[in-house]
């Protein structure tokens, strides 16, 4: 534990947004304290996670030595399924990295005040998995040392990007949404470092704190202009969050592949990207709320909307897979509907198709009860299929739909390569030894919202109504 | 006579409350007592701090919308010029000039360059980096980033007196009032 070691810890449970009574200082002291403590107080579960993180991490490199020094050809991909798991991980991770956006976006101009408590970490979140995500296509490549030449600019050759490419879009969008996010995440995190600096206790700490705080020092006119900056990156990020993943699907919507060529793909895949990742928010936030003692802070409110908000964007997911079947269907195209007996029916590939059912549409299922919701272990546990389902709906998507598309003689099968493998397990290392930095040097919740936040709840909140809601939900009261 | 001129390193008195309704008040009754120069530091921002204090609305959100159109005309032209002037690719002898294909590359510069302007304008209007700051001398201020609201009366403004204002101060209900020298 980092914050208090010996006397078991009082673990306050409660359906508030935050529980009652929080102070500004209580608020610094339990988020600050473990990132301000010295490296030898850092507790052994983050020395153990980073070993294995590292350890995967290593594997990620040499998983990208043996690519450069050998060739895409020790990825199983080949003719016809040229796209395998190098995009089917871009696009997994890429997923993962909407949620974060979404919770410090949208639900900031939705005026959600429990995106306070976990819009730090799962923008955090967002970010490293941009980068597992981002570097898939680029090691794709083949020559992944010439990725640039994707970027317009002034070069010998007088040549320009073929903007009428959907992957030239791709890489637009995937720039832009990094960028922004890394903006709006920095953004938000400067007030806080603010705060750790003046906190810090060493010499070394105030320094880099205080470097990386750039002089905040809360002046009106600084939160004036900060404020508005910070809701226009709202405004900004939440249309950017959209377009991401819309341009992804349409790498795939723009071909005329059968599976592919569908209309329904950009808001399927958007639908399916904030499943994905609130999914993965769960899976962090869980483990992390008692690993750091945040209980009062990341509440049972904050599990319980984003298991709603799993409920609901798994139920869209799943109706685009039944739009998918109607639509091969209806189009009439012999291809499309081949494709869609061989997604389902088919001998090789169906059971992804029914793994994906499970994963996805039975497996979310328990969420309808509140029992569910509120039980973390359970959650953690459903967070995992839905991980592995949007793995496997990309799979089926991408592969299934390549092993067999027009020409039964130039039909072929797909087999991942222990390299495929190597470099999806490390990608895992790298995602884990980022956020597992992040923890450790920087405050896992926005304490400068939440300060915030704890004011406007303690003298403007609606006493009232939470107890209510308490009642109701204790069985007290009906509706 | 100015206090300035009787002391040229004081930067102005700052006094310290325990909550934002506090020193929203004392910002208020600042204002209407006339003072100008001053300003408040807080953990958060203070909802009506603005009015308070009689600041101007900020001019980002206009920088913003600047850049964004700039970025939109810039994206589109770019597209447009390599794909019809500069550098034309036949593609299945589709027309050169495509407009719904350069939507998406036009919307991600309009979103790239509003983003930064929002965010380097903000850093510098408010002019950080900035890594020395007088305030940062007033004794305590380190609460200002952790639970403390603070409310700075600067020197430089015509009504200062560091005697009346202190008492001024001292009359709006703070934990301490204190100097800062610069």
């Amino acid at each position: 534990m980092a914050v208090v070691t010996g006397a078991p810890r009082k673990v306050v449970e409660t359906n508030r947004v935050i529980a009652p009574g929080q102070t500004s200082g209580g608020i610094d002291d339990v988020v600050n304290t473990p990132v301000l403590v010295g490296p030898l107080r850092t507790p052994t579960w983050w020395w153990l996670l980073f070993g294995v993180s590292l350890g995967l991490l290593g594997i990620y490199l040499i998983a990208i030595v043996r690519l450069v020094t050998v060739g895409v050809g020790i990825f199983g991909n080949n003719q016809p399924v040229s796209w395998a798991m190098p995009i089917i991980n871009f696009v997994w991770w890429i997923g993962i990295g909407h949620a974060g956006t979404l919770i410090s976006a949208a639900l900031l101009l939705f005026r959600q005040p429990w995106r306070t408590s976990i819009n730090r970490f799962a923008e955090a979140m967002t970010i490293f998995a941009v980068v597992c995500a981002g570097l898939y296509p680029i090691l794709h490549l083949g020559r992944p040392w010439v990725f640039y030449w994707l970027m317009p600019y002034p070069n010998t050759f007088g040549l320009w990007p073929n903007f009428r490419s959907p992957l030239t879009w791709d890489m637009f969008a995937i720039t832009a949404y990094a960028t922004v996010s890394l903006l709006f995440w920095f953004v938000g995190l400067i007030p806080d470092l603010a705060t750790l600096r003046d906190s810090a206790k060493s010499r070394f700490q105030k320094l880099i704190y205080g470097a990386l705080a750039l002089g905040w020092n809360g002046s009106a006119r600084a939160w004036q202009r900060y404020s508005r900056a910070y809701l226009l990156l709202a405004a900004i990020s939440f249309p950017l969050v959209l377009s991401v993943h819309s341009t992804i699907a349409m790498d795939f919507a723009v071909s005329q592949v059968p599976g592919w060529n569908n209309t329904i793909m950009p808001p399927y895949f958007v639908a399916g990207a904030v499943f994905a990742g609130f999914a993965m928010v769960l899976l962090l936030a869980i483990p992390l709320r008692r690993a750091f003692g945040f209980e009062h802070l990341i509440t049972m409110r904050h599990l319980d909307n984003a298991a709603k908000l799993l409920l609901g964007t798994g139920l869209i997911v799943v109706y685009g897979y039944g739009v998918e079947i109607f639509y091969a269907w209806y189009s009439g195209v012999e291809f499309e509907v081949f494709m869609a007996y061989n997604r389902v029916l088919g001998s090789d590939h169906a059971w992804a198709f029914w793994a994906l059912i499970a994963c996805n549409l039975v497996a979310i299922q328990p969420l309808w009860f509140r029992r569910v919701r509120q039980t973390p272990w359970a959650l953690f546990v459903i967070s995992i299929f839905v991980s592995i389902g949007m793995w496997l709906e990309r799979y089926v998507i991408i592969v299934v739909s390549l092993t067999k598309d027009f020409l039964p003689s130039s039909w072929g099968n797909y087999v991942p390569t222990f390299w495929d493998w190597a470099l999806y397990a490390g990608s895992f290392g790298l995602f884990g030894t980022l956020f597992l930095i992040f923890l450790r040097l920087l405050p896992a919740i926005a304490t400068t919202e939440m300060k915030e936040f704890a004011h406007h709840d303690a003298h403007h909140g609606s006493d009232a109504y939470e107890a209510i809601r308490e009642a109701y939900y204790r069985g007290e009261v009906r509706a | 006579m100015t206090a300035a001129v009787a002391r040229p390193d004081l930067h102005g008195l700052m006094a310290e409350y325990d909550t934002p309704e506090q020193v929203l008040a004392a910002a208020e009754a600042a204002r209407k007592a006339g003072f100008q120069q001053m300003d408040a530091y807080t953990p958060h921002p203070v909802e009506g701090m603005d009015d308070a204090l009689g600041l101007r609305p900020t001019g980002l959100g206009y920088a913003v919308l600047a850049a964004g159109i700039f970025g939109a005309v810039v994206g589109y032209f770019m597209q447009w010029y390599s794909a019809v002037v500069f550098y034309p690719l036949n593609i299945g002898g589709r027309p050169l000039y495509d407009w719904p294909t350069y939507t998406v590359i036009t919307f991600e510069v309009t979103v790239l360059l509003a983003a930064f302007t929002a965010v380097l304008y903000m850093l510098a209007r408010s002019g950080l980096p900035r890594p020395y700051h007088p305030v940062f001398n007033a004794p305590g201020f380190e609460r200002a980033s952790r639970d403390g609201y603070f409310l700075c009366l600067e020197a430089a403004d015509p009504r200062f007196d560091p005697g009346a204002t202190r008492t001024f101060l001292e009359g709006t209900g703070p934990v301490n009032v204190v100097e800062v020298v610069r």
